[in-house]
């Protein structure tokens, strides 16, 4: 029913467009001067016929639930049920209205499905009116408009900025409420366990929270000990530094390599090429560094009698390290292309030779973005799960030995959100408080990596 | 005295010829003003004087240019030391985004002509000096030099240019983004320049060309079509082409 009916809208809608468009013809045939393009007519048209409809068609899909439960359970007040008893009254209700009840038939539920199904149908056939009149009444004013030749284009213009500025809003109010929703959940999370323990405390074991039974009262002082963060938050840093270990030396290179050494014909290439490490899902990267790096990696350690993990830091963080080098060395490859020929001109002028360039001149210039591709690489590195999950082991060591098995704050959220959570319990809380505090982190690095990429862009003009 | 002796010179970008046999001899301490359309291979001609076209990928320079007894385009030719001789200053002021005192100190360093810091300090001030602009930047010298107005900072180059005591400047339109009065300095500085170096400056204006240059030669569609004293050129030029072009019949 709603489908015809939106499918319906939308066929109007471009009827309405060729009606205007046609008009608008009609006009210009009279030898009257047209305020805007045909098609502009047609559009008016199309949107005054659509936009009210589409309106009031969302309008109803939004209150009709609400009001059909308010007229329900009506019949239901003031018989001293509690909100959760009317809750379920109204779920068997609907239940029992689609067939699908199972449990023992009341004469009361057997009436309220009864009285459910006719409001539904008044609902639908009301809805199916309103719209159609909606459409009617609006399309006949626009059309008055535009036979009266007044202005179209304006008002299409407009819908469009408002189309536009609705889009974007929407991207920035998702990322509010996520925001909330971390937030209000991190704060619940610290009304059990103090900002202090989480912040200095050394010993993160959640598992220990699968203990408590969920019927229990929640005892605060039996999460002692618990949920202590320092050692993943040092994982995370130290994973993060191995991998930019890696990908700052050789994804620098390799820039500098492509914007002033490679010809055109292998910069064509590598380019490309490299930036095809950057499409490479962090899944496989993941596998492989469980699966072929981790074991490589403890095989060369037990042979000089190293006593290293399968699945150690040092695997997980080469790995992502490998999977940055593309960001570091495209960035850094567009940075350095971007400073221009008139500097490198004037420096091989004086006699420098092609390093001494890059290195007294071109570097320095192009250094605030090449800190800010670096910076991005390093947001990349603290927010990487796959790879960590599958590599650097889910036990949260307090350790500095890249040998060992090592933890992350993103992997320990997986840990948490695996399988079967309760919300309001500190162990999912905690998950949030963790995202929280990698937000934070992710948030201040792209803050300043932006800041001095734009410090940058002002630098030679 | 001649300084440098161009004979047969080519140039070919790609397979497109852009210089056409060209045969110019300049004269040491005096200014040469090269001059010509757009387009006529005057600037292609200034940076084969110092092998700039070696930046330029798909570049060729053929024929024998000799500087000093001594042919650059010959393979033993060291080109770092070459461009230490022949410096060069540039259309739009391409100052390093450092300081004024590395703009300066830059050269000297990379070919180790300070031993001290005493040494840079006092290349830094001659070089600023000769180049009129010690007064105005004495105060500031650890500033950035890309913060200087246009004027300055195309002085700033010339005194890039010349802290390596080149004995050739090469200056390519080094006025054209410049206003009247920076135009004014810089070509009374050229003046003074030509005392110590040898100057050869690619010029749009015939008017500048004929107050600063003691020699001239003009360029047309990649051939050197006359050359001789800037006094000839412009009163009594040998051929059609040239008197046109002074006229302002064309380009």
């Amino acid at each position: 029913m709603n489908l015809i009916l939106f499918t319906f809208i939308v066929l109007l809608g471009f009827t309405s467009y060729y009606f205007g468009r046609r008009k608008a013809y009609t006009i210009q045939s009279t030898n009257k001067r047209l305020t805007a393009l045909p098609q502009f007519y047609g559009y008016y048209l199309a949107i005054w016929c659509a936009i009210p409809a589409f309106i009031i068609f969302s309008l109803w899909a939004i209150f009709e639930p609400t009001i059909v439960k308010l007229l329900i359970l009506s019949d239901y007040s003031n018989q001293g049920y509690l909100d959760d008893e009317l809750n379920l009254i109204y779920e068997k209700t609907k239940a029992l209205s689609r067939g699908q009840f199972t449990g023992e038939i009341t004469p009361f539920i057997e009436a309220s499905a009864e009285k459910y199904l006719s409001l539904r149908s008044i609902a639908q056939s009301s809805k199916a009116v309103i719209v159609l009149s909606i459409i009617i009444a609006s399309v006949a004013y626009a059309y008055k408009k535009i036979s009266s030749n007044s202005r179209t284009r304006e008002p299409v213009e407009k819908f469009l900025k408002v189309v536009l500025f609705t889009a974007s809003l929407a991207a920035i109010l998702t990322t509010v409420g996520i925001v909330f929703s971390l937030i209000f959940q991190t704060i619940d999370f610290f009304k059990v366990i103090p900002l202090f323990d989480f912040v200095f405390g050394t010993h993160w074991y959640p598992a220990k929270a699968f203990v408590r039974d969920s019927s229990e009262a929640l005892d605060p002082t039996m999460y002692s000990d618990t949920f202590g963060a320092v050692p993943i938050f040092a994982g995370t840093f130290f994973i993060a530094f191995i991998a930019m270990c890696v990908a700052i030396p050789i994804g620098l290179m390799s820039g500098i390599y492509l914007a002033e050494y490679a010809s055109v014909k292998v910069r064509q290439y590598a380019k490309p090429l490299i930036e095809i490490l950057a499409g490479i899902p962090t899944v496989v990267y993941g596998f492989f560094a469980a699966l072929t790096v981790g074991p490589f990696l403890k095989e060369i350690g037990n042979s000089m009698g190293l006593d290293v993990s399968a699945e150690s830091a040092l695997a997980a963080g080469g790995v992502m390290g490998i999977m940055i080098i593309p960001f570091i060395s495209s960035l850094s490859d567009d940075v350095i292309t971007s400073v221009p020929q008139s500097l490198r001109d004037g420096s091989y002028a004086m006699g420098a030779t092609k390093s001494e360039t890059i290195k007294k001149v071109i570097f320095p210039a192009a250094l605030p973005g090449i800190v800010g591709s670096i910076l991005l690489g390093v947001s990349r590195a603290i927010g990487e799960t796959m790879i960590v999950v599958m590599a650097s082991g889910l036990a949260a060591n307090l350790t500095l030995n890249p040998l060992e098995s090592t933890s992350t704050i993103t992997a320990q959220i997986v840990v948490i959100l695996i399988g079967d959570q309760a919300f309001g319990d500190p162990k999912t809380q905690a998950a949030f408080a963790l995202g929280m505090s990698l937000f934070l982190v992710t948030l201040c690095l792209n803050i300043v990596a932006l800041r001095v990429v734009k410090k940058y862009r002002e630098k030679y003009e | 005295m001649i300084k440098i002796n161009s004979k047969n010179v080519d140039v070919f970008y790609g397979k497109k010829q852009a210089l056409f046999n060209i045969n110019l001899d300049i004269e040491e301490n005096q200014v040469t003003a090269l001059i010509g359309p757009s387009g006529c291979g005057k600037s292609t001609f200034l940076r084969c004087l110092n092998r700039m076209n070696d930046v330029i990928d798909i570049c060729r320079v053929k024929g024998q240019i000799i500087i000093n007894d001594f042919d650059i385009n010959d393979k033993s030719c060291d080109v770092v030391r070459l461009r230490e001789k022949i410096g060069m200053v540039f259309q739009k002021p391409n100052p390093f985004p450092k300081t004024i005192y590395e703009n300066i100190s830059y050269g000297p360093t990379i070919h180790g002509m300070a031993q001290s810091k005493n040494e840079m300090d006092e290349i830094v001030e001659t070089s600023l000096k000769k180049a009129a602009l010690w007064e105005e930047v004495k105060d500031r010298l650890h500033e950035p030099g890309t913060g200087l107005s246009g004027g300055q900072q195309q002085r700033l180059c010339i005194a890039r240019a010349i802290s390596v005591k080149p004995e050739v400047i090469l200056m390519d339109e080094p006025c054209s983004a410049l206003d009247p009065i920076a135009t004014a300095q810089i070509e009374e500085l050229i003046d003074e320049l030509k005392k110590d170096h040898t100057i050869i400056i690619v010029t749009h204006s015939m008017a500048q060309a004929a107050r600063v240059s003691q020699n001239t030669g003009f360029f047309h569609l990649g051939e050197l079509i006359e050359h001789g004293s800037t006094d000839k050129i412009f009163k009594n030029p040998e051929n059609k082409k040239t008197q046109d072009y002074i006229t302002g019949r064309f380009g």
